[in-house]
């Protein structure tokens, strides 16, 4: 953390990669800092605009093939991410953002397209979309409750030695071979698409105590009633 | 119009029978299924139904039902109307429409977005109208920028005159391969999907109504037509007072459309704009439904643009009841409610109910936005003092609602 104390949150392209509620994913990074008396401030950063070094936890979303593509050709030839990860800054790669730090991953016409290399892994366009709802038991060195969310996309994605699943999952696809997502150092990639960390606060909080240490605990009456509901309903139907 | 062949007579009939059982038995207002049938008998009953007919399409995001509607009012100027009315905006709620009114000469057909391409193809409509891309029900919805490249692949060699709203970037590009444009600066309030060139994935920059790109020469074109607050502006520079019963901007940018629409059509500014006043509502849109004195004025936002346009309408003075539903029509993801700016509803009475209450009341509580939670929408509406609230639902939702009342429209 800066002297100052304040968590700077950097959100990685949201005119490209912020299909579907990824906001969420700062706001509750946000109410979750704030809540705990730490003040936040949180930089857009347009894809136009070079990524800033300094800040403390990273999110980047997920978003189309075209703009996926934009994406990762722009953090390459920027390098702001990579330097702010390789001094220990946090980072939430989501769906198509996920992909993107790979080595490659399947372009609008399955095409490989070069990723930017930040976490090893590889995908490719699967066979078929996977839309639904994901449950997951994560890797029990995190210490974190069972994961859940919505998915919605048509990558494959394999783990290299250099990562660790983040989950396994219970329903739903994630990477395609039984496990959902990786993480590696302080960087979690997750096909959780958009709002991930709002039904895994606990998800938020590692990262926050990546940067903070030892944080808090907070009332998660209202996520947990989310939570349990989403739980029960989802794993009825299985 | 020619008359049908006797295959196509006898398959609308049987789907004009089928839709008229459906509504006596209460299943549905035979919209779909009258089609569905008609198709069945024959596949090529939209083509044959179409035939000889001036028809308008009319495609976007947000806004398709009220356009819809208000064109079909307007033209109704020359003649009798065929239309899908309830928003059945599939072929087969195409058929429906046509087979019901089959003599008439002209047609308002309200398209779904991903269907366009195949509707323009089968019916060879003279007239398509395209208000607005943005985010939808991501889980079975297309991504929009591929579906603003098929729209440009459909329109292109095409003698299509296309009507559409040149401040929204992606339908701009989705537009602009047709062979004739009229373009309307119609408004666009939702810009989160429209930072980036469709055209060449760079940055646009934007000054108050204009935008371009930074990098290629893709940039917002001169409109002919224009809303400018109350006011339209005709191609001649004519202002004319818009009036209209429905409430708020992104309705009075329809109804602009419907204005450049109706022209397109020959009908004049001065006699299609007495019809779009008459609408007051649109299947239970902007409706007030009344129960023991509480007065509930009926929004339906099925996405975050809808959401922005539904906040513009909701009086601030007043509590409101906000439901969320996630089956499939709605989209079995909530993931959107986290792109919609719910801090406006701090300091009023807001209270929540829907199948997916808990994903919202988490959404509010993020946003700080204090809040009653209800297991139901008669158990929200009792909880009002008598008078009035305003109602905000997504689509099932809002279906709910509107059968509790009769179905109102």
């Amino acid at each position: 953390m800066p002297s100052d104390s304040v968590l700077r949150i950097v959100w990685i392209y949201p005119d490209l990669l912020s299909t579907y509620g990824d906001q969420g994913n700062v706001l509750v990074l946000e109410q979750r800092a704030q809540r705990r008396g730490i003040q936040t401030e949180t930089i857009h950063v347009r894809s136009a605009d070079p990524v800033p070094e300094s800040g403390d936890i990273y999110l980047i979303g997920g978003g189309e093939d075209r703009p996926q593509i934009l994406a990762a050709e722009r953090l390459r030839r920027d390098g702001g991410l990579h330097r702010a990860v390789a001094s220990g800054a946090a980072l939430l790669a989501v769906c198509a953002g996920y992909q993107i730090m790979g080595s490659t991953f399947g372009g609008e016409e399955g095409q490989p397209v070069d990723g930017i290399g930040l976490l090893d892994i590889a995908s490719a366009r699967g066979p078929a979309r996977a839309v639904g709802e994901l449950v997951a038991e994560v890797d029990a060195t995190l210490n974190l409750p069972t994961l859940t969310g919505f998915e919605n996309h048509m990558g494959v994605t394999h783990l290299g030695p250099g990562v660790k699943p983040l989950s396994r999952t219970v329903k739903g696809v994630g990477n395609g071979d039984g496990f959902e997502g990786c993480y590696a150092g302080h960087v979690v990639g997750t096909y959780l698409h958009g709002p991930a960390l709002a039904r895994n606060p606990a998800l938020a909080d590692l990262l926050l105590s990546w940067r903070l240490g030892p944080l808090a605990p907070l009332d998660d009456s209202r996520y947990e009633a989310l939570r349990q509901e989403r739980l029960a309903t989802v794993l009825q139907q299985t | 119009m020619t008359q049908l062949p006797l295959r196509a007579q006898l398959a609308s009939a049987l789907g004009r029978s089928a839709a008229t059982l459906s509504r006596m038995t209460g299943r549905g207002d035979g919209s779909v299924i009258g089609g569905r049938v008609g198709l069945l008998l024959e596949p090529d009953l939209l083509r044959k139904l179409a035939h000889d007919r001036r028809l308008a399409l009319v495609s976007a995001t947000n806004g398709k039902t009220t356009t819809t509607r208000l064109i079909t009012s307007a033209l109704l100027e020359l003649g009798e109307v065929a239309t899908n009315a309830f928003g059945a905006n599939m072929p087969a709620g195409h058929v429906s429409a046509l087979a019901q009114h089959k003599t008439a000469p002209y047609g308002v057909l309200e398209v779904d977005e991903k269907y366009l391409p195949e509707v323009l193809d089968t019916t060879g409509a003279g007239v398509v109208c395209l208000m607005n891309l943005s985010r939808d029900q991501m889980d079975r919805a297309a991504e929009i920028w591929l579906l603003a490249q098929k729209w440009r692949r459909a329109l292109s060699g095409k003698p299509t005159h296309v009507i559409a709203n040149c401040d929204d970037p992606l339908v701009t590009w989705g537009a602009s391969t047709a062979a004739k444009v009229t373009w309307v600066a119609g408004g666009q309030r939702w810009k989160e999907d429209s930072w980036c060139c469709p055209e060449c994935g760079g940055p646009l920059d934007r000054k108050d109504a204009f935008w371009a790109c930074r990098e290629c020469t893709f940039h917002r074109p001169e409109p002919q037509w224009a809303l400018d607050d109350e006011m339209a502006v005709d191609p001649r520079g004519q202002r004319w007072l818009l009036d209209i019963q429905l409430p708020g901007l992104a309705n009075r940018s329809n109804a602009v459309m419907a204005l450049a629409v109706a022209e397109a059509f020959g009908v004049p500014v001065e006699r299609a704009l007495p019809h779009l006043r008459e609408v007051t509502s649109v299947a239970g849109r902007y409706t007030t439904v009344e129960r023991d004195g509480r007065h509930a004025r009926l929004l339906l936002a099925k996405n975050p643009a809808g959401w922005l346009e539904a906040f513009d309408v909701a009086d601030p003075q007043l509590p409101i009841i906000l439901s969320v539903n996630a089956q499939g029509p709605d989209g079995r993801d909530t993931s959107w409610l986290w792109d919609v700016d719910y801090r406006i509803l701090r300091g009023r009475p807001v209270f929540v109910t829907g199948e997916r209450r808990l994903d919202l009341a988490l959404r509010l509580d993020v946003a700080d936005v204090p809040f009653t939670l209800c297991n139901t929408f008669t158990e929200a509406l009792a909880m009002q003092s008598p008078g009035r609230v305003d109602v905000i639902a997504n689509y099932t939702a809002f279906q709910q609602i509107r059968s509790e009342f009769g179905r109102a429209v």
